[in-house]
């Protein structure tokens, strides 16, 4: 049989209409001119050699667009059949830049942008950048005392609403759909509240430097009084579901291992150094926002693998309702500003809403536009210019539902942030996912990241 | 930039200090005008107004809270290490109840060694490094920021800060002993172009590999197009008129 190889080491004597036969003046052209050899074959050998070392390692990539890797996180990882040798994570696929943008927005517009890092923790982003902000301007203990009972009030409705999604997106991803629907129906009260209090379900841009974007509106406190119990008996459903669950046990028991050692030199915060056993927890140990006068328990386990995380989670949910329960007593018995009373900071309108949709309160539009003058300079240079911020840098910790979420803040005295920057906790606990997935199953990823509970939204910013 | 140590404070309070010999705050910058608008006249009448941009200045003695027992303990920890702490830590301040240790680069590995290990120091937890890019300061234009917490004693925090000039970024890595920084010091290599030796693997890690320049340098534009609306246009966030 001829092969192609054979044509060409034959010299081209082919037919004469092959278009590929060359003349003789061709071949005088190509005399002394390097040949080619297209002859291949070394593919056998090749073959051979890999059966001998009689090796099934594969390079897997599991994501960017994968349903069970949390959004858009691509996870790098070398197989061994089933089992994971290398596990690395890549991550970059949701960078939008919000720290670069912040460098070009007012300070007060800068709430607009951290909002929407971590889209499940909005009220936490906000209320590290004000609380950094404020720390800047050097007003922390100006901050009104129902401002502070309110961010704290919807911090902790939101880290239930964080560690629902954590825990209802981990089910969903072993199979277990029904923890996903009860998880986002009890989230939907805690929702349904915040678009109450601040218009919006997520990205709440709530909290402002000084306080909060505007009082509780009438009828918050019934609200939050009905829904307290049934998230309580909604979560206790998801406890029954799942803590005893021989199934789930069995899938996330010893898996994710992550032990006080690795957590402490991978700079872990929150569940996952809880579930280690070390009782972290900046609420408690560097209060903020009034935390230390609230009774609440900070809750740990040891066994330190995703089933222990899962259990966190689910107590800190009641812990956090304690909290919620406890604001609820207080906004009632507490009226008051929930902005600073400085009137170069604070923002110099309420909202409302009118039967053209929210805006600004029909009062304030009235003495801007029909008594004072100077009420509307003064509204016009804070909302356009804004405030200015004395020069220097402040780094303000909160503990969000995944860690420990810094905010380090420069200010050049400017009107704008000079650099703002965000610690993000899961930007920093997804460094875990080789420690927590090599040497465990394909399947084990899944659960180990599902543990971290990381967004992408903020690990990417 | 001042380099020299902090003089001792005179000793009647109440005087106004000799000219020198309190610590100077530190120009990182100028303004100009009254609303920093570039593109057309200020008519405030205060447009021709340079006034600097100054960063809190050397502390002195005492710093307060447990800042003082910080310093002296690192003073000590870092003459057992040979590494007297006149040269390590550049200068001190104090700004907002928080401690800055300003560090020269070629101690930093030095110095964090001996945060962590100390058993009187011990800080346990690095917090990442953020990069903050001042163009204006000629010879220490990066800064790399580090954030430290004891859990052991009490929860304490401080800072450290590290310069490099714009033409020779390099710090190196203290991956080696706070492993946490991996991603936080690939990050920051990714947006400000610093090099940190001895890092593992310093690759981007937010932007796509073969991204061109680093997005959070100050001299790298915010980029956007102009945005059509009901007929106007509204220029990209760092073309509007602007107010810093």
């Amino acid at each position: 049989m001829t092969t192609t190889s054979d044509i060409y080491e034959s010299g081209g004597s082919g037919r004469a209409d092959d278009i590929f036969a060359t003349s003789p003046a061709d071949e005088a052209d190509a005399e002394g001119a390097t040949i080619l050899n297209a002859t291949g074959g070394d593919w056998d050998d090749l073959v051979e050699e890999a059966t001998a070392l009689n090796e099934e390692r594969i390079v897997v990539n599991m994501g960017p667009q994968h349903p069970s890797t949390h959004g858009v996180l691509r996870l790098i990882l070398e197989l061994d059949g089933e089992t994971v040798t290398e596990a690395r994570a890549g991550i970059g696929y949701l960078h939008t830049g919000i720290e670069k943008n912040m460098e070009f927005r007012t300070w007060t517009q800068g709430v607009t942008f951290c909002t929407r890092m971590d889209y499940l923790t909005p009220l936490f982003n906000e209320a590290a950048y004000c609380l950094a902000v404020e720390k800047l301007l050097g007003i922390t203990d100006d901050i009104p005392e129902r401002a502070q009972i309110i961010r704290v009030m919807m911090m902790e409705f939101n880290r239930i609403g964080s560690h629902l999604v954590a825990m209802g997106t981990g089910g969903m991803e072993m199979g277990a759909t029904t923890v996903m629907t009860v998880g986002f129906r009890e989230r939907e009260r805690i929702l349904s509240i915040f678009e109450m209090v601040s218009g919006l379900r997520m990205n709440n841009a709530y909290i402002r430097p000084g306080g909060v974007a505007q009082d509780i509106p009438h009828g918050t406190i019934d609200a939050v009084r009905e829904a307290i119990p049934l998230i309580s008996k909604g979560v206790h459903e998801l406890e029954l579901l799942m803590v005893e669950n021989p199934i789930l046990k069995g899938r996330m028991q010893r898996v994710g291992y992550l032990d006080l050692t690795g957590c402490m030199a991978l700079g872990m915060t929150g569940p996952i150094l809880r579930s280690a056993g070390l009782p972290l927890d900046l609420r408690k140990d560097e209060p903020y926002c009034g935390y230390e006068t609230y009774d609440f328990d900070v809750v740990t386990r040891t066994e330190a693998d995703a089933y222990a995380r899962l259990c966190v989670r689910l107590d800190e949910i009641h812990e956090s309702l304690k909290i919620v329960e406890q604001c609820a007593d207080r906004l009632q018995a507490k009226p008051g500003p929930v902005m600073v009373a400085d009137k170069k900071i604070a923002w110099p309108s309420q909202l409302s809403v009118g039967s053209d949709g929210q805006g600004n309160s029909p009062d304030h539009i009235r003495e801007i536009m029909g008594t004072s003058m100077e009420s509307l300079i003064h509204h016009f240079k804070i909302v356009t210019e804004g405030f200015r911020v004395p020069t220097g840098q402040v780094y303000a910790p909160v503990e969000a539902p995944k860690g420990e979420l810094g905010c380090h803040l420069v200010s050049d005295g400017g009107t704008r942030p000079y650099r703002a920057h965000f610690r993000e906790p899961s930007f920093n606990n997804l460094q875990g996912t080789a420690a927590m997935c090599e040497g465990g199953q394909v399947a084990d990823v899944i659960v180990a990241v599902a543990s971290i509970d990381p967004v992408m939204g903020g690990v990417d910013r | 930039m001042s380099d020299q140590t902090p003089a001792p404070r005179d000793e009647a309070e109440n005087l106004p200090a000799a000219p020198g010999t309190t610590p100077e705050p530190v120009q990182i910058g100028v303004r100009h005008g009254m609303f920093g608008a570039q593109d057309s006249g200020d008519t405030s009448g205060y447009d021709g107004l340079v006034s600097p941009i100054l960063f809190p200045a050397t502390a002195v003695r005492p710093y307060g809270r447990y800042f003082d027992e910080v310093a002296d303990l690192l003073q000590e920890a870092l003459d057992d290490r040979a590494t007297p702490y006149t040269d390590a830590v550049e200068r001190v301040v104090v700004d907002r109840d928080e401690l800055t240790l300003f560090i020269r680069r070629e101690h930093l590995l030095a110095v964090a060694q001996a945060l962590r290990d100390e058993p009187a120091l011990r800080f346990e937890l690095c917090l990442g490094v953020s990069g903050v890019h001042y163009p204006h300061e000629t010879g220490r234009e990066l800064h790399a920021v580090y954030h430290l917490m004891s859990i052991t004693h009490g929860h304490r925090r401080i800072r450290l800060e590290v310069t490099a000039p714009d033409d020779d970024p390099h710090i190196p890595s203290i991956v080696s002993v706070y492993p946490a920084n991996d991603w936080h010091e690939r990050e920051t290599w990714d947006m400000f172009g610093i090099q940190f030796d001895g890092h593992p693997s310093l690759t981007r890690i937010l932007m796509p590999d073969d991204w061109p320049g680093h997005p959070q340098r100050k001299d790298y534009p915010l980029g956007g197009i102009p945005v059509e609306y009901k007929g106007g246009t509204v220029p990209p966030p760092d073309q509007r008129r602007s107010y810093n």
